[in-house]
Protein backbone atom coordinates (compact mmCIF):
# COMPACT_ATOMS: atom_id res chain seq x y z
CA UNK A 1 0.00 0.00 0.00
CA UNK A 2 1.52 3.46 -0.81
CA UNK A 3 1.04 6.25 1.36
CA UNK A 4 1.69 8.79 -0.47
CA UNK A 5 -0.87 12.04 0.32
CA UNK A 6 -3.06 12.95 -1.80
CA UNK A 7 -1.87 16.86 -2.63
CA UNK A 8 1.66 15.77 -3.45
CA UNK A 9 0.27 12.94 -5.82
CA UNK A 10 -1.74 15.36 -7.55
CA UNK A 11 1.67 18.26 -7.76
CA UNK A 12 3.42 15.21 -9.07
CA UNK A 13 1.39 14.14 -11.33
CA UNK A 14 0.15 17.38 -13.07
CA UNK A 15 3.53 19.16 -13.02
CA UNK A 16 6.55 17.79 -11.86
CA UNK A 17 6.58 14.45 -13.25
CA UNK A 18 3.94 15.94 -16.17
CA UNK A 19 2.94 12.96 -18.74
CA UNK A 20 3.25 14.89 -21.76
CA UNK A 21 6.55 16.85 -21.16
CA UNK A 22 8.26 14.86 -18.63
CA UNK A 23 6.85 11.41 -19.49
CA UNK A 24 6.50 11.64 -23.12
CA UNK A 25 2.86 10.31 -22.70
CA UNK A 26 0.05 11.38 -25.27
CA UNK A 27 2.14 13.17 -27.56
CA UNK A 28 0.12 12.24 -30.83
CA UNK A 29 -2.95 14.71 -29.23
CA UNK A 30 -0.56 17.42 -27.88
CA UNK A 31 1.26 17.35 -31.59
CA UNK A 32 -2.40 16.93 -33.42
CA UNK A 33 -4.81 19.52 -31.53
CA UNK A 34 -2.51 22.17 -30.46
CA UNK A 35 -3.45 24.37 -32.89
CA UNK A 36 -5.50 26.31 -31.14
CA UNK A 37 -6.71 27.25 -27.67
CA UNK A 38 -10.35 26.73 -27.58
CA UNK A 39 -10.14 22.93 -29.44
CA UNK A 40 -7.14 22.39 -26.69
CA UNK A 41 -8.69 23.21 -23.73
CA UNK A 42 -11.55 21.20 -24.63
CA UNK A 43 -9.63 18.14 -25.90
CA UNK A 44 -7.95 18.68 -22.43
CA UNK A 45 -11.49 17.99 -20.36
CA UNK A 46 -12.42 14.95 -22.96
CA UNK A 47 -9.08 13.64 -21.64
CA UNK A 48 -9.82 14.43 -18.07
CA UNK A 49 -13.23 12.80 -18.26
CA UNK A 50 -11.72 9.08 -19.74
CA UNK A 51 -8.89 9.94 -17.21
CA UNK A 52 -11.43 9.15 -14.35
CA UNK A 53 -13.64 6.66 -15.81
CA UNK A 54 -10.87 4.50 -16.75
CA UNK A 55 -9.07 4.87 -13.40
CA UNK A 56 -12.12 3.71 -11.39
CA UNK A 57 -12.79 0.98 -13.86
CA UNK A 58 -8.96 -0.23 -13.30
CA UNK A 59 -9.19 -0.76 -9.94
CA UNK A 60 -12.01 -2.28 -10.28
CA UNK A 61 -10.66 -4.94 -12.84
CA UNK A 62 -7.64 -5.61 -11.00
CA UNK A 63 -9.92 -6.84 -7.82
CA UNK A 64 -11.53 -8.90 -9.75
CA UNK A 65 -8.53 -10.49 -11.39
CA UNK A 66 -6.32 -10.73 -8.18
CA UNK A 67 -9.60 -12.53 -7.23
CA UNK A 68 -9.49 -14.36 -10.68
CA UNK A 69 -5.79 -15.23 -10.64
CA UNK A 70 -5.18 -14.35 -14.31
CA UNK A 71 -3.05 -11.10 -13.88
CA UNK A 72 -2.11 -11.82 -17.60
CA UNK A 73 -5.32 -10.21 -18.84
CA UNK A 74 -4.74 -7.16 -17.37
CA UNK A 75 -3.70 -5.64 -20.57
CA UNK A 76 -6.29 -6.47 -22.54
CA UNK A 77 -9.57 -6.14 -20.08
CA UNK A 78 -7.73 -2.50 -19.47
CA UNK A 79 -7.53 -1.89 -22.93
CA UNK A 80 -11.32 -3.21 -23.77
CA UNK A 81 -12.98 -0.82 -21.17
CA UNK A 82 -10.54 2.25 -22.45
CA UNK A 83 -12.05 1.96 -25.73
CA UNK A 84 -15.85 1.44 -24.42
CA UNK A 85 -15.18 4.46 -21.97
CA UNK A 86 -14.26 6.72 -24.94
CA UNK A 87 -17.62 5.38 -27.20
CA UNK A 88 -19.32 6.60 -24.42
CA UNK A 89 -18.21 10.43 -24.08
CA UNK A 90 -17.93 10.11 -28.05
CA UNK A 91 -21.92 9.40 -27.94
CA UNK A 92 -22.10 12.22 -24.65
CA UNK A 93 -20.33 14.93 -27.09
CA UNK A 94 -22.55 14.04 -29.91
CA UNK A 95 -25.38 14.58 -28.62
CA UNK A 96 -24.66 18.12 -26.14
CA UNK A 97 -22.50 19.79 -28.65
CA UNK A 98 -22.31 18.77 -32.36
CA UNK A 99 -19.68 21.92 -32.94
CA UNK A 100 -17.27 20.42 -30.72
CA UNK A 101 -17.65 17.37 -31.87
CA UNK A 102 -16.98 18.26 -35.42
CA UNK A 103 -13.77 20.21 -33.83
CA UNK A 104 -12.29 17.33 -32.31
CA UNK A 105 -12.79 15.23 -35.17
CA UNK A 106 -10.80 12.09 -35.73
CA UNK A 107 -8.87 12.58 -32.42
CA UNK A 108 -12.07 11.84 -30.32
CA UNK A 109 -12.05 8.04 -31.22
CA UNK A 110 -8.27 7.93 -31.21
CA UNK A 111 -8.32 9.22 -27.31
CA UNK A 112 -8.34 5.12 -27.28
CA UNK A 113 -5.04 4.91 -28.37
CA UNK A 114 -3.94 7.88 -26.10
CA UNK A 115 -0.94 6.25 -24.15
CA UNK A 116 -1.43 8.89 -21.23
CA UNK A 117 -4.91 7.08 -20.51
CA UNK A 118 -3.02 3.54 -20.85
CA UNK A 119 -0.34 4.81 -19.01
CA UNK A 120 -2.34 6.39 -16.06
CA UNK A 121 -4.42 2.55 -15.35
CA UNK A 122 -0.72 0.85 -15.77
CA UNK A 123 1.16 3.41 -13.49
CA UNK A 124 -1.51 3.35 -10.54
CA UNK A 125 -1.85 -0.20 -10.54
CA UNK A 126 2.26 -0.14 -10.33
CA UNK A 127 2.35 2.06 -7.27
CA UNK A 128 -0.64 0.40 -5.26
CA UNK A 129 -2.71 3.57 -4.77
CA UNK A 130 -6.23 3.14 -3.31
CA UNK A 131 -9.34 4.22 -4.51
CA UNK A 132 -8.73 7.73 -3.76
CA UNK A 133 -5.73 7.94 -4.45
CA UNK A 134 -6.22 6.62 -7.90
CA UNK A 135 -8.89 9.47 -8.89
CA UNK A 136 -6.77 12.23 -7.52
CA UNK A 137 -3.94 10.61 -9.81
CA UNK A 138 -6.07 10.55 -13.14
CA UNK A 139 -7.14 14.07 -11.92
CA UNK A 140 -3.83 15.43 -11.47
CA UNK A 141 -2.25 13.88 -14.71
CA UNK A 142 -5.95 15.02 -16.75
CA UNK A 143 -5.01 18.72 -15.09
CA UNK A 144 -1.38 18.18 -16.33
CA UNK A 145 -2.05 16.88 -20.10
CA UNK A 146 -4.37 19.97 -20.93
CA UNK A 147 -2.12 22.77 -19.01
CA UNK A 148 0.54 21.28 -21.68
CA UNK A 149 -2.06 21.25 -24.27
CA UNK A 150 -3.34 25.28 -23.57
CA UNK A 151 0.02 26.62 -22.75
CA UNK A 152 1.76 24.92 -26.42
CA UNK A 153 -1.25 25.73 -28.28
CA UNK A 154 -0.96 29.64 -26.99
CA UNK A 155 2.84 29.52 -28.26
CA UNK A 156 1.36 28.10 -31.42
CA UNK A 157 -0.89 30.91 -31.85
CA UNK A 158 1.68 33.05 -31.51
CA UNK A 159 3.91 31.56 -34.07
CA UNK A 160 1.49 31.77 -36.93
CA UNK A 161 2.57 35.38 -37.05
CA UNK A 162 6.07 34.62 -37.39
CA UNK A 163 7.78 33.70 -40.40
CA UNK A 164 8.98 30.00 -40.23
CA UNK A 165 11.63 28.63 -42.56
CA UNK A 166 9.46 26.45 -45.06
CA UNK A 167 11.32 23.18 -43.95
CA UNK A 168 10.56 23.54 -40.37
CA UNK A 169 7.08 24.47 -40.91
CA UNK A 170 4.80 21.80 -39.07
CA UNK A 171 6.16 18.95 -36.45
CA UNK A 172 9.71 19.97 -36.90
CA UNK A 173 8.88 23.42 -35.36
CA UNK A 174 6.49 22.39 -33.40
CA UNK A 175 8.85 19.44 -31.28
CA UNK A 176 11.39 22.10 -30.49
CA UNK A 177 8.65 24.07 -29.00
CA UNK A 178 7.83 21.05 -26.85
CA UNK A 179 11.64 21.13 -26.03
CA UNK A 180 11.69 24.44 -24.52
CA UNK A 181 8.80 24.03 -22.90
CA UNK A 182 9.95 20.77 -21.32
CA UNK A 183 13.43 22.29 -20.36
CA UNK A 184 11.22 25.00 -18.53
CA UNK A 185 8.90 22.36 -16.69
CA UNK A 186 12.43 20.95 -15.30
CA UNK A 187 13.04 23.64 -12.91
CA UNK A 188 9.62 22.23 -10.76
CA UNK A 189 11.40 19.18 -10.40
CA UNK A 190 11.55 18.09 -6.67
CA UNK A 191 8.55 20.40 -6.09
CA UNK A 192 6.33 17.19 -4.67
CA UNK A 193 9.02 15.36 -3.01
CA UNK B 1 -1.32 5.93 -47.89
CA UNK B 2 -4.13 3.88 -49.02
CA UNK B 3 -4.33 3.54 -52.15
CA UNK B 4 -1.59 0.78 -52.83
CA UNK B 5 -3.35 -1.75 -55.31
CA UNK B 6 -2.65 -5.38 -55.82
CA UNK B 7 0.18 -4.72 -58.48
CA UNK B 8 2.15 -2.90 -55.93
CA UNK B 9 5.90 -4.74 -56.35
CA UNK B 10 6.55 -6.62 -53.16
CA UNK B 11 10.02 -4.65 -53.18
CA UNK B 12 8.23 -1.83 -52.97
CA UNK B 13 5.66 -2.49 -50.13
CA UNK B 14 8.59 -3.59 -48.61
CA UNK B 15 11.30 -0.64 -48.55
CA UNK B 16 8.58 1.99 -48.21
CA UNK B 17 8.68 1.62 -44.82
CA UNK B 18 12.25 2.30 -44.24
CA UNK B 19 12.50 5.48 -46.16
CA UNK B 20 9.35 6.93 -48.55
CA UNK B 21 6.90 6.48 -45.64
CA UNK B 22 8.76 5.98 -42.74
CA UNK B 23 6.28 5.46 -40.14
CA UNK B 24 8.38 8.13 -37.26
CA UNK B 25 9.88 10.86 -39.70
CA UNK B 26 6.96 10.97 -42.35
CA UNK B 27 3.87 9.88 -40.82
CA UNK B 28 4.74 11.02 -37.34
CA UNK B 29 3.53 7.89 -35.90
CA UNK B 30 4.38 6.26 -32.62
CA UNK B 31 6.11 9.71 -31.05
CA UNK B 32 5.73 8.71 -27.57
CA UNK B 33 8.01 5.58 -27.52
CA UNK B 34 10.19 7.40 -29.74
CA UNK B 35 10.99 9.81 -27.80
CA UNK B 36 10.50 8.26 -24.56
CA UNK B 37 13.03 4.95 -24.16
CA UNK B 38 15.87 7.32 -27.24
CA UNK B 39 17.91 7.66 -24.27
CA UNK B 40 20.13 4.24 -24.67
CA UNK B 41 20.86 2.61 -27.55
CA UNK B 42 20.29 -1.09 -25.83
CA UNK B 43 16.59 0.30 -25.23
CA UNK B 44 16.13 1.20 -28.71
CA UNK B 45 16.82 -2.23 -30.04
CA UNK B 46 15.00 -3.73 -27.60
CA UNK B 47 11.78 -1.18 -28.55
CA UNK B 48 12.01 -1.70 -32.00
CA UNK B 49 12.34 -5.25 -31.70
CA UNK B 50 9.61 -5.57 -29.72
CA UNK B 51 7.66 -3.48 -31.63
CA UNK B 52 8.18 -5.20 -35.03
CA UNK B 53 7.57 -8.62 -33.21
CA UNK B 54 4.16 -7.40 -32.49
CA UNK B 55 3.73 -5.65 -35.72
CA UNK B 56 4.24 -8.55 -37.77
CA UNK B 57 2.33 -10.94 -35.68
CA UNK B 58 -0.66 -8.92 -35.84
CA UNK B 59 -0.20 -8.05 -39.46
CA UNK B 60 -0.13 -11.63 -40.18
CA UNK B 61 -3.35 -12.35 -38.20
CA UNK B 62 -5.33 -9.28 -38.92
CA UNK B 63 -5.00 -10.48 -42.68
CA UNK B 64 -5.40 -14.25 -42.26
CA UNK B 65 -8.65 -13.19 -40.54
CA UNK B 66 -9.80 -10.24 -42.71
CA UNK B 67 -12.31 -11.81 -44.31
CA UNK B 68 -13.92 -13.27 -41.07
CA UNK B 69 -14.20 -9.68 -38.70
CA UNK B 70 -16.91 -8.18 -39.43
CA UNK B 71 -16.33 -4.21 -40.60
CA UNK B 72 -18.50 -2.34 -37.26
CA UNK B 73 -16.08 -4.42 -34.51
CA UNK B 74 -13.02 -4.70 -36.39
CA UNK B 75 -10.95 -1.61 -34.24
CA UNK B 76 -11.84 -3.58 -31.60
CA UNK B 77 -10.79 -6.95 -32.45
CA UNK B 78 -7.76 -5.30 -33.76
CA UNK B 79 -6.95 -4.08 -30.08
CA UNK B 80 -7.54 -7.22 -28.59
CA UNK B 81 -5.07 -8.60 -31.17
CA UNK B 82 -2.44 -6.74 -31.08
CA UNK B 83 -2.89 -6.71 -26.91
CA UNK B 84 -2.46 -10.48 -27.16
CA UNK B 85 0.64 -10.24 -28.87
CA UNK B 86 2.23 -6.96 -26.66
CA UNK B 87 1.41 -9.46 -23.54
CA UNK B 88 3.50 -11.94 -24.81
CA UNK B 89 6.47 -9.45 -25.31
CA UNK B 90 5.85 -8.40 -22.15
CA UNK B 91 6.52 -11.74 -20.17
CA UNK B 92 9.21 -12.68 -22.50
CA UNK B 93 11.39 -9.51 -21.66
CA UNK B 94 11.27 -9.55 -18.16
CA UNK B 95 12.36 -13.38 -18.21
CA UNK B 96 15.16 -12.15 -20.45
CA UNK B 97 15.98 -9.37 -18.60
CA UNK B 98 14.87 -7.96 -15.64
CA UNK B 99 16.95 -4.52 -15.90
CA UNK B 100 16.31 -3.83 -19.48
CA UNK B 101 12.41 -4.79 -18.46
CA UNK B 102 13.16 -2.11 -15.58
CA UNK B 103 14.60 0.87 -17.94
CA UNK B 104 11.55 0.51 -20.80
CA UNK B 105 8.90 0.43 -17.96
CA UNK B 106 5.54 0.37 -19.01
CA UNK B 107 6.49 1.21 -22.57
CA UNK B 108 7.04 -2.18 -23.66
CA UNK B 109 2.72 -2.64 -22.81
CA UNK B 110 2.39 0.32 -24.27
CA UNK B 111 3.01 -1.01 -27.71
CA UNK B 112 -0.98 -1.70 -27.97
CA UNK B 113 -1.64 1.66 -28.34
CA UNK B 114 1.49 2.20 -30.44
CA UNK B 115 -0.53 3.83 -33.59
CA UNK B 116 1.84 2.57 -35.86
CA UNK B 117 0.35 -0.97 -35.33
CA UNK B 118 -3.03 -0.71 -35.42
CA UNK B 119 -2.24 2.26 -38.75
CA UNK B 120 -0.77 -0.77 -40.48
CA UNK B 121 -3.38 -3.18 -39.21
CA UNK B 122 -6.68 -0.85 -40.54
CA UNK B 123 -4.53 0.36 -44.07
CA UNK B 124 -2.53 -2.64 -44.93
CA UNK B 125 -3.06 -5.84 -43.36
CA UNK B 126 -7.30 -5.55 -43.42
CA UNK B 127 -6.76 -5.52 -47.46
CA UNK B 128 -4.07 -7.49 -48.32
CA UNK B 129 -2.61 -11.32 -48.45
CA UNK B 130 -0.84 -12.33 -45.45
CA UNK B 131 2.60 -12.87 -47.49
CA UNK B 132 2.24 -9.00 -48.57
CA UNK B 133 0.93 -8.26 -45.22
CA UNK B 134 3.93 -9.82 -42.71
CA UNK B 135 6.40 -8.24 -45.73
CA UNK B 136 4.74 -4.74 -45.17
CA UNK B 137 5.28 -5.05 -41.17
CA UNK B 138 8.75 -5.98 -41.95
CA UNK B 139 9.49 -2.91 -43.80
CA UNK B 140 8.04 -0.62 -41.21
CA UNK B 141 9.21 -2.38 -38.24
CA UNK B 142 12.50 -1.33 -39.62
CA UNK B 143 12.19 1.56 -40.65
CA UNK B 144 10.57 2.47 -36.89
CA UNK B 145 14.01 0.66 -35.27
CA UNK B 146 15.83 2.87 -37.61
CA UNK B 147 14.29 6.00 -37.04
CA UNK B 148 14.57 4.80 -32.93
CA UNK B 149 18.29 4.27 -33.72
CA UNK B 150 18.53 7.55 -35.54
CA UNK B 151 17.52 9.52 -31.87
CA UNK B 152 18.97 7.03 -29.86
CA UNK B 153 23.15 7.51 -31.18
CA UNK B 154 22.70 11.04 -31.00
CA UNK B 155 21.33 10.93 -27.75
CA UNK B 156 23.21 8.29 -25.89
CA UNK B 157 26.75 10.00 -27.97
CA UNK B 158 26.27 13.58 -27.09
CA UNK B 159 24.32 12.96 -23.26
CA UNK B 160 26.38 9.92 -22.06
CA UNK B 161 29.55 9.76 -24.48
CA UNK B 162 28.88 6.61 -24.96
CA UNK B 163 27.51 3.85 -27.47
CA UNK B 164 25.69 0.93 -26.08
CA UNK B 165 25.81 1.57 -22.43
CA UNK B 166 24.83 -1.02 -19.61
CA UNK B 167 25.90 -3.55 -22.36
CA UNK B 168 29.28 -6.02 -22.46
CA UNK B 169 30.05 -4.06 -25.72
CA UNK B 170 30.19 -0.37 -24.49
CA UNK B 171 32.40 2.00 -26.61
CA UNK B 172 33.76 5.15 -25.10
CA UNK B 173 33.68 7.91 -27.91
CA UNK B 174 35.44 10.61 -26.36
CA UNK B 175 37.57 9.98 -24.04
CA UNK B 176 37.65 10.70 -20.36
CA UNK B 177 37.69 14.00 -20.70
CA UNK B 178 34.36 14.57 -22.62
CA UNK B 179 32.02 16.36 -20.64
CA UNK B 180 28.76 14.81 -21.18
CA UNK B 181 25.59 17.26 -21.97
CA UNK B 182 22.81 15.54 -19.45
CA UNK B 183 20.59 17.56 -21.16
CA UNK B 184 20.45 15.26 -24.17
CA UNK B 185 19.55 12.34 -21.80
CA UNK B 186 16.72 14.00 -19.95
CA UNK B 187 13.20 14.57 -21.64
CA UNK B 188 14.00 17.67 -23.22
CA UNK B 189 16.56 16.65 -25.69
CA UNK B 190 14.25 14.01 -26.75
CA UNK B 191 12.14 16.69 -28.53
CA UNK B 192 14.96 18.78 -29.50
CA UNK B 193 17.16 15.11 -31.68
CA UNK B 194 13.79 14.50 -32.80
CA UNK B 195 12.80 18.34 -34.16
CA UNK B 196 16.20 18.51 -35.62
CA UNK B 197 16.08 15.40 -37.51
CA UNK B 198 12.58 15.82 -39.02
CA UNK B 199 14.24 19.24 -39.96
CA UNK B 200 17.08 17.21 -41.48
CA UNK B 201 15.01 15.02 -43.12
CA UNK B 202 12.44 17.47 -44.60
CA UNK B 203 15.47 19.21 -46.32
CA UNK B 204 16.57 16.13 -47.86
CA UNK B 205 13.64 15.16 -49.27
CA UNK B 206 13.44 18.60 -50.76
CA UNK B 207 16.91 18.28 -52.02
CA UNK B 208 16.44 14.93 -53.64
CA UNK B 209 12.92 15.94 -55.41
CA UNK B 210 14.48 19.20 -56.72
CA UNK B 211 17.46 16.95 -58.20
CA UNK B 212 15.27 14.58 -59.58
CA UNK B 213 12.80 17.48 -61.20
CA UNK B 214 15.94 18.87 -62.69
CA UNK B 215 17.17 15.65 -63.63
CA UNK B 216 14.19 15.05 -65.47
CA UNK B 217 13.71 18.09 -67.08
CA UNK B 218 17.38 18.41 -68.67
Amino acid sequence: MNTESLSSIFINAAIVNNFVLSMFLGICPFLGVSAKKETAIRMGLAVIFVMLVSSMCAYGINIVLDIAGTPYLRLICYIAVIASAVQLVEMVIKKFSPALFRALGIFLPLITTNCAILGLALFQTQKEYNFLQCLVYALGAGAGFTLALTIMAGMREKLDLAEVPDIAQGAAITLILAGILSLAFMGFAGLGG
Amino acid sequence: MNMQEKTTPSLEVFLRGLWQENPVFVMLLGMCPTLAVTNKVVNCFAMGLSAMFVLVMSSLMVSLLRNYIPKQVRIASYIVIIATFVTIVDYVIQSISLDLYDSLGAFIQLIVVNCIILGRAEAFASRNKPAKAVLDAVGMGLGFTFALLCLGVVREALGNGTLLMDTPYEISLFGAAFEPWAIMILPPGGFFVLGLQILFFNWLRKKLTQRNASAAGA
